[in-house]
């Protein structure tokens, strides 16, 4: 098995400077991730799940720790990259899946889609082509391809969100609650896709309201809950 | 508490803009402390701050319209090399005229009000040499057309136009000759709220097509969080932060810059 | 008793008028001037017995080049026989004890306001034109700090602008006279009010123009073998005015530059504006001996 994702002693905190706060996440994670596997980040809400995601993704960074990274271009410490570097992984091959799509402004639905792959040098007919194949999947109507996502529903949005979020294989890919407010055709798809992607090589570290939905596809649970001896107050941190 | 990034391992290629420990007092106020800034090709960079953080300060010099007390600036093109604040007027013209684009938040100071708005790009066509006039007007209304910009108003004076086509005006005359590094101060601070999307729409998309360097000044957080990839976040004349657009927004380490992203509604 | 008993005639008081300072200063000046073909020279005008705006930097440098053996001629629009012209001829030739002629073949040096004679002139002769704004600058730059330095770097940008919209608005390039010029591949001048006609004159001429303006102050030069070139598009060529077909009526002449002399039933007749080459036609045509130059215009056409 493939290692993918090598995870040390990771912990992460806030300073809430006028607040005079500081305020703990998780402390001292470690697990690892191999291709093909599905990891599943289990918790009571607080208990840092979300914000693990992120700090495996860059958004946070982290206090200790390391992140190892089995990139193509070798190991990297994701804790630890330069920002250019992370910007260059994130585009190529760490993908993040979150409710909520970055909406611009008059780039239609199957541009949006289609656009890892032209990033990635598919020609811009075949790239399309398999944008709205992924978008069908998701149950998006075809009327609504060539339409704004920003006009879109929630729901509609999220779909098409997720067709683009899961078009182009990618080494690893953190999935944050991505079934919220999904019908249950596109949670169909999701979990079909994620399915393939599985199957493929891809390493999988998913948050999920109700994981009865990918039951299949998990092959570990990382429980973030912390013991019940410890008397620390957690939040978890939206900002 | 945080800790300390490594060099770029993965992603090879120079940065394009590099700004070096740049100091500037203007008699006894330091309006920029050893101020440090990068930008990768293709990369938008916001910098963020309050009015007296240096940050518009920061962007002239970046137009080489002033010299800085001590630091470099360097621009890693063919052909340039050195630092750039050591050129002499003539070489200077010609680098900002060939090499950076500059888009003002008041258009009166980028654009010359009365001419025709095809004019005024084409104005920068014909300092860099274009002689035929075919080419210019075509190449103008190339320009303005990117910048969607109305091509039935194309020879409108600007002072006939409203803020937001005014503002379509300098962005044109900025890209018109394609240059490496596009400057943009406060481009929609006092353009209408529904105007301010539409602009930041278009260079979003100009971004995307062209691949131009930006570097994005703004003291609003919604502008830089649209645009940038990175941020960097100035006040007293200083760096206080920088990082990932994201990660400045989600995660602020500094104590101002979390006061900054907070008080956003 | 009379003003006449009681007072002694009139002399200058030196040689051609102007004392030797001055003369020192317009020479240094024209030196300099040739030595930057094009770019103005602010130099310490004189005065001198006629109003500014009347020709009187002209005046100075042909004062200041004048010898007594320096054959002068003087022309206003072309005319000789213009007041002005005429005026101006008689004070040179009484100050300078110089001989005057109306013959472009005879003359050394030639005082013009507003046209270039139609026979092409030699190395041995001198051209000096009447300025009136010396500035190609002013209409783009009225500041004129700025327009310096605006010279100084070269940015003719605004130059170039306006020149654009002109084509933009109507179709055409709407200068008429003066039309801005780049000298020796640098500096923008005005030509002077001369006409669109008159400009390829200038360009890798044999004789050395100089141009002055007596009221602005200052001086600039088109040394010989220089290229002046008009400000053109590359797909819009320079076009001088349509009088490549035209006779004059009076002698005859064609396709040369002419005045227009409107008709009581609304049609016009013409008259060539180079005066003298126009009585040299018609004597010609009286049968006399006359010596006609060669003329930088063959058949209303300048060859290029």
């Amino acid at each position: 098995m493939t290692p993918v994702l090598d995870i040390e002693g990771l912990s992460k905190g806030f300073t809430l400077h006028h607040l005079g706060n500081q305020i703990a996440a998780f402390n001292d994670i470690s697990f690892q991730v191999a291709a093909g596997e599905f990891v599943l980040l289990k918790g009571s809400n607080g208990a840092g799940k979300s914000t693990l995601l992120r700090t495996l993704y860059r958004s946070y960074l982290p206090q200790a720790g390391i992140i190892r990274f089995h990139s193509d271009h070798g190991p990297i410490d994701l804790a630890r990259a330069a920002d250019i570097d992370i910007t260059h992984l994130r585009r190529t091959e760490i993908g993040f899946v979150t409710q909520f799509l970055q909406a611009r402004p008059r780039v239609s639905a199957e541009a949006i889609v289609a656009e890892p792959l032209r990033l990635h040098g598919v020609p811009a007919e075949a790239a399309l082509t398999r944008a709205r194949a992924a978008l069908a999947t998701f149950g998006v109507k075809q009327d609504l391809w060539k339409a704004y996502p920003t006009t879109f529903s929630g729901g509609e949005q999220q779909k098409v969100n997720l067709a683009r979020a899961l078009i182009l294989p990618q080494k690893l890919l953190l999935l944050d609650e991505p079934t919220a407010s999904l019908d249950a055709t596109a949670r169909a798809a999701l979990v079909s896709r994620l399915a393939e992607l599985k199957a493929a090589g891809t390493a999988l570290i998913g948050v999920f309201h109700h994981p009865g939905d990918v039951e299949k596809l998990i092959d570990r649970v990382v429980d973030l809950t912390p013991e019940i001896t410890q008397t620390e107050e957690r939040m978890d941190v939206d900002i | 508490m945080t800790l300390t990034l490594d060099a770029p391992r993965i992603v090879t290629t120079h940065p394009l803009v590099q700004v070096r420990n740049v100091s500037k007092s203007y008699g006894p106020v330091q309006a920029l402390r050893d101020v440090s800034a990068l930008a990768y090709p293709g990369e938008v960079l916001g910098i963020v701050g309050e009015s007296g953080s240096g940050k518009s300060t920061l962007l002239r010099m970046m137009n080489l319209e002033e010299t800085p007390d001590t630091g470099s600036y360097t621009l890693d093109l063919p052909d340039v090399s050195g630092n750039l604040f050591d050129l002499d007027r003539f070489a200077r013209r010609m680098l900002c005229a060939t090499c950076i684009g500059i888009v003002y938040q008041n258009p009166h100071l980028g654009l010359l009000m009365k001419h025709s708005s095809s004019g005024n790009v084409a104005e920068r066509l014909l300092v860099a040499g274009e002689r035929s006039f075919a080419t210019l007007r075509a190449k103008a209304s190339a320009a303005l057309e990117a910048s969607e910009f109305p091509l039935d108003r194309l020879d409108a004076p600007p002072i006939e136009l409203s803020g937001g086509m005014q503002q379509r005006v300098q962005l044109a005359k900025a890209i018109a000759l394609e240059p490496a590094l596009l400057l943009l101060d406060e481009p929609t601070t006092g353009l209408d709220v529904s105007v301010q999307a539409l602009v930041l729409d278009t260079l979003k998309r100009l971004q995307q097509e062209r691949r131009i360097t930006m570097v994005i000044v703004s003291h609003d957080l919604g502008v830089i969080r649209t645009l940038a990839d990175r941020v960097m976040v100035m006040r007293g004349g200083a760096v206080v932060e920088a990082g990932l657009t994201d990660q400045i927004f989600q995660d602020p380490q500094h104590a101002y810059t979390q006061q900054l992203v907070h008080a956003k509604l | 008793m009379s003003l006449k008993t009681l007072t002694k005639p009139w002399e200058a008081m030196a040689y051609g008028f102007l004392d030797g300072s001055a003369k020192r200063e317009i020479r240094r000046k024209m030196i300099k001037a040739i030595a930057v073909p094009g770019c103005q020279m602010p130099y310490a005008s004189r005065e001198v017995p006629m109003a500014r705006g009347w020709g009187t930097g002209g005046l100075q440098v042909s004062l200041t080049l004048v010898n007594p053996t320096m054959r002068v001629k003087v022309i206003d629009q072309g005319a000789d026989d213009s007041v002005n012209a005429a005026s101006i001829r008689r004070f040179i030739a009484r100050v300078a004890g110089a001989p005057t002629t109306m013959d472009t073949l005879d003359a050394d040096l030639i005082q013009s306001r507003h046209r270039i004679p139609e026979e092409i002139l030699r190395d041995d002769q001198v051209l000096v034109l009447q300025v009136p704004n010396p500035e190609p600058l002013r209409p783009v730059q009225p500041n004129m700090s700025i327009a310096r330095q605006m010279h100084a770097d070269a940015d003719y940008g605004r130059m170039w602008l306006q020149l654009y919209e002109q084509i933009v608005r109507s179709g055409r390039v709407m200068q008429g006279a003066s039309y801005p010029s780049l000298v020796h591949g640098r500096h923008v001048m005005t030509p002077s009010p001369i006409p669109r006609w008159d400009v390829p004159k200038l360009n890798m001429a044999q004789h050395l123009t100089i141009l002055s303006a007596g009221r602005e102050k200052r001086i600039f030069a088109v040394p010989p073998y220089t290229r002046v070139e008009p400000l053109v598009f590359s797909d819009v060529p320079y076009k001088v005015e349509d009088h490549a077909d035209l006779t004059c009526h009076r002698s005859g002449t064609r396709g040369f530059f002419m005045n227009e002399i409107p008709q009581e039933d609304g049609s016009s007749a013409f008259e060539v504006s180079d005066s003298e080459w126009g009585v040299k036609a018609i004597r010609r045509r009286d049968g006399e001996e006359v010596a006609l130059g060669e003329t930088w215009y063959k058949n209303g056409r300048m060859p290029s």
